[in-house]
């Protein structure tokens, strides 16, 4: 399907790391992993799914990425919770521009993902997935998606960030099969800091 | 082989202090970033940041390398000179402020018998590092919030000045030693008993001093995005958010001294019951701020102009007046 946005796709810049060193990158890359401060930024009814997560009851301030910013200046996560319509697509793309890097996307729900429900033949209002527009890390699919889903995509992210998974997998669930570009990421990582509790 | 003998008192204390200090403010933005976010997850009735290390205490540390780590950038119409200078200027007369604060028997970086004017003075370059941040970084939420900055802070210093009058007034002078000397070590002995009023105003304007919520309309997210610091990223936020907190505990140390009795305490008076009193007045702060909505501009204005000022000048009044009878 050839990309039938006539909008253009995201352009950002990003700095070289000043110390190339792993070691400090493996810390760097745990601290960014650890303190994901996302958008305020809803673009339909995803969204209150995830001010639930960030309420009492799921409560994504445990693994540190309650602080939503304001600012795009200020925040790590970009969460794509909803529709993105073509009239709302120049404002995402340039929330994603204004953020500087690192930075993740979340394509919250199905509408981020394909369009949704609202993809059909002949539809005008609605750009079918918002990877049309900005790289998006982690899809979670969903319509919308729980909270414990939100929560989960976040896992998802911290474990592209750092290369392991940090907190246990909700019961009944495989290990997802290892892809065949995160196979050597995918290694057992030893040697790190202590940070996370694992097997809380 | 230095000797340390050779060098004056005065000088190799203030080189010690601020070292010190450099510590203590890194130190202290960890720990109240850290209680800010429990005390809020708490009173939400919620844990707060729970996983990162036990009970979440690294979650701190991990967001503070994460902003050193963050790429900085400055917005393309931005003053570049004002914009960097600003989250300096706010941070570094920070240390200033420290100085003359008495942690302790003997325990100061300067000994001045202006101390209280010090604080007052500098507290001053904070107003003018949030206008320089929201004129340089041209955006209008910046430039809202700054102007927003300057209009409170500048009607908060008023009440703020007044009732620090009132204080000096009773004890007859502005250095901090003297007037912890003159309150005893039991609580009815503190100013706070002869003072109570001017307690409460010097309080509240101190939240408002420091921009913290009820009173945080130059940051209002609802209304202004993230007001001054809109624009910032990484460490340029940080510096900010450092020089908040570390605000936030020179007001509640001056509080502490001015109306609590500084590090007398009952039993055994030392540097620790200032740190009790100091983090108490922390703790209350951070309440307010997840107990109250954010005051509407105006009211925010008219609380300080209406209400504070003539209390405040009142409270001065009848001080004046007593001092003068006994």
């Amino acid at each position: 399907m050839a990309p039938q946005n006539p909008l253009t796709p995201a352009v950002t810049t990003v700095d070289s790391a000043m110390i190339a060193s792993a070691p400090v990158q493996k810390v760097v890359d745990l601290c960014r992993a650890m303190s994901l401060w996302p958008m305020t930024f809803g673009l339909a009814c995803c969204a209150i799914e995830m001010m639930a997560a960030g309420m009492a009851r799921f409560d994504m301030a445990r693994f540190g990425a309650e602080v939503f910013r304001p600012s795009p200046r200020q925040s790590d996560l970009m969460i794509v919770a909803g529709t993105v319509s073509k009239k709302m697509a120049p404002a995402v793309v340039r929330l994603y521009e204004q953020m500087p890097a690192p930075k993740w996307v979340m394509a919250l729900g199905n509408c981020a993902i394909s369009g949704g429900p609202f993809k059909f033949k002949g539809q005008y209002g609605i750009i079918e997935g918002v990877d049309q527009l900005v790289p998006v890390d982690v899809y979670v699919p969903g319509c919308p998606p729980r909270p414990e889903g939100l929560l989960e995509g976040l896992f998802q992210i911290q474990e592209k960030i750092t290369g392991r998974r940090w907190w246990p997998l909700p019961e009944g669930f495989e290990p997802s099969p290892a892809g065949p570009d995160s196979a050597e990421v995918r290694k057992p990582a030893s040697g790190e800091p202590e940070t996370g509790k694992e097997g809380s | 082989m230095m000797n340390f003998a050779a060098i004056p008192e005065p000088a190799l204390r203030l080189v010690l202090c601020i070292v010190a200090l450099a510590v203590f403010i890194g130190l202290n933005g960890l720990l109240l970033v850290y209680m800010e976010r429990k005390i809020a997850g708490h009173i939400q009735r919620r844990p707060g940041p729970f996983e990162v290390g036990p009970h979440g205490v690294l979650t701190p540390v991990a967001d503070a390398l994460k902003l050193v780590g963050k790429q900085l950038v400055a917005p393309e119409g931005a003053d570049k000179w004002l914009f960097w200078t600003a989250p300096i200027l706010s941070f570094m007369p920070i240390f200033v402020l420290f100085l003359p604060i008495e942690f302790g028997p003997n325990l100061f970086g300067v000994e001045t018998n202006l101390g209280l004017l010090l604080i007052l003075a500098f507290a001053g370059f904070n107003v003018l590092a949030l206008c320089l941040a929201g004129w340089g970084s041209n955006n209008k939420w910046g430039l809202l919030g700054a102007a927003r900055a300057v209009s409170q802070s500048v009607a908060y210093e008023i009440p703020l000045l007044l009732t620090v009058l009132a204080v000096a007034f009773m004890t007859g002078t502005l250095d901090l030693g003297e007037i912890t000397a003159m309150q005893g070590a039991w609580p009815w002995q503190w100013n706070v008993v002869t003072q109570p009023l001017a307690f409460v105003i010097f309080f509240t304007c101190a939240v408002a001093e420091t921009n913290r919520a009820p009173f945080d309309v130059p940051e209002a997210e609802s209304e202004l995005t993230a007001g001054f610091h809109t624009e910032y990223s990484g460490m340029g936020f940080g510096l900010f958010f450092l020089a908040e907190y570390a605000e936030m505990i020179v007001v509640c140390s001056v509080a502490t001294i001015l109306f609590l009795g500084g590090w007398k305490g009952p039993f055994i008076s030392g540097p620790w019951w200032f740190l009790v009193k100091m983090y108490a007045l922390l703790t209350i702060m951070m309440w307010f701020r997840w107990t109250y909505p954010r005051v509407r501009f105006d009211q925010v204005l008219n609380i300080c102009w209406k209400w504070f000022i003539p209390l405040a000048l009142a409270n001065l009044l009848l001080t004046a007046v007593l001092v003068k009878v006994f």
